[in-house]
């Protein structure tokens, strides 16, 4: 083994790990907000809504990431009129297809507080709106926060299929140096190693979170 | 929008013949990996709530481990790395083998999963009140028996809807196999709108395929968590995916 071969190559690792970062950032950024949309219109009492919201979730969570992508990636040109490019497909993907999971932490969350606060908040004269905002998020958000924190660490997870359509994130940085130096052993290990940094700190994270709702 | 759909097509050779092909691989694929997987979890599930310091630091770190690399990764390393760490003989044996790829899917991702599972079983025996412990042991039940026939009994129940979403869980990750070569449905899907490019009907089919399976499953485990319910021991929760 020659560990020589990682040392030259990490400014590339280092700019493919920022490239992961930053999707995962950019993901969670547009699909949590839309997942709580989602949660919230699957709460709602017009069935058209919470129907719709329903098999949004229930469609995006038995389909595979690549499947999903797979279909932006061909249907998005057809849909537009012209060709897009890889970014733009990748982050629309991760959003739609994350923001149905951050909706069922949401709803789960937003249930575990309980319909008794939300009658107590209509009656002191809030709406709807209000009391949502101010009564019920603030105590659901703390409920779902290890939920939540696990959920990024599988968004950081799920860039890795941006591999698969050639987008130089870190597992494909790693495997483009891996078939020049012809060094694959040293690359994947350290992208292991890199990857498990990032996703056991966010763990360790989420596990404190779990402790100060329960304690 | 312009989009000419033919879905005869997808009943004509040879893409009929690959569909059929890459249904039948997505599913064993899952079996295969969900039997391994399934084992090995309880194993490590089990070592995660022994008494013994060393098992527990043993389970600890192999899910840890597993968990937090992504499943990809991993495949890359059981097919890159690990067989050339291995002995020379074990890894020129390994290379014959007909199916290198498949295999090494499978081993991939029962190892993942194995480790998810574990989680879901050290959380539901964690679940049970310590009470039923004490009393079983004060019935004069050996810690055996204790285990055979009380806890597991509970445990089991309260994990259907966990095992139920990774079951669900390891039936989606089949479709990473593609990133290795295997020519699951996914890999199929993508097979026939590059031959064809007809891809709003290959991959209809795909999803269809996952859909299906996941609503099957899903109506699967709700009768045997009516049918096995303990009247009064637990409350089912809301049902979803």
């Amino acid at each position: 083994m020659d560990w020589n071969v990682i040392v030259v190559s990490l400014p590339l690792l280092w700019k493919g790990l920022l490239t992961s970062l930053n999707l995962t950032a950019v993901s969670i950024a547009f699909s949590f907000p839309l997942g709580c949309l989602v949660a919230m219109g699957r709460l709602s009492h017009r069935p058209w809504l919470s129907n719709t919201c329903a098999s949004f979730v229930h469609v995006f969570r038995s389909n595979p990431l690549i499947l999903i992508l797979f279909w932006f990636y061909f249907l998005m040109p057809m849909i537009i009129g012209s060709a897009i490019n890889d970014l733009t497909s990748l982050i629309v993907t991760f959003v739609i297809f994350f923001s149905a999971y951050f909706a069922e932490i949401v709803r789960s969350g937003i249930q575990s507080v309980g319909t008794r606060q939300m009658q107590a908040g209509l009656s002191s004269g809030l709406t709807h709106v209000q009391t949502m905002r101010h009564i019920i998020m603030p105590q659901a958000i703390r409920a779902m926060l290890p939920a939540l924190t696990t959920q990024c660490i599988i968004v950081f997870q799920g860039t890795t299929v941006a591999y698969i359509i050639g987008y130089n994130e870190l597992l494909h940085s790693a495997s483009m140096i891996a078939e020049r130096t012809v060094r694959p052993i040293e690359l994947y290990l350290t992208v292991a190693v890199i990857y498990f940094v990032v996703c056991y700190s966010g763990s360790l994270l989420a596990r404190r979170f779990e402790k100060r709702t329960y304690s | 929008m312009r989009y000419e759909f033919s879905w005869g097509m997808l009943f004509t050779q040879p893409y009929s013949g690959w569909i059929i092909d890459g249904i039948l691989t997505t599913f064993h694929l899952a079996l295969i990996s969900w039997v391994i997987a399934f084992a090995l979890g309880v194993l490590i599930g089990v070592f995660r709530v022994t008494r013994s310091p060393v098992l527990r630091f043993v389970g600890t770190a192999y899910v840890e481990l597993f968990r937090n690399i992504p499943l990809l990764v991993q495949l890359f390393i059981w097919l890159y790395v690990v067989p050339q760490l291995l002995p020379i003989a074990f890894s020129s044996w390994w290379n014959r083998l007909e199916y290198v790829p498949y295999w090494t899917a499978v081993i991939g991702i029962s190892f993942y999963t194995s480790s998810r599972i574990a989680e879901q079983i050290r959380s539901a025996v964690m679940a049970i009140p310590d009470g039923q412990f004490k009393a079983a042991i004060s019935t004069g039940l050996t810690p055996f028996q204790m285990y055979r026939y009380v806890i597991v009994p509970y445990a089991a129940r309260i994990m259907i809807p966990a095992i139920t979403s990774e079951f669900l869980t390891i039936f989606k990750n089949t479709s990473l196999a593609l990133t290795i070569g295997v020519i699951e449905i996914t890999a199929t899907a993508r097979k026939i709108e590059a031959w064809s490019f007809k891809g709003i009907e290959a991959y209809t089919v795909a999803s269809l395929t996952y859909v299906a399976t996941t609503i099957g499953v899903i109506l699967f485990m709700n009768w045997m968590e009516r049918r096995y319910q303990i009247p009064g021991l637990i409350k089912r929760g809301k049902e979803g995916l």
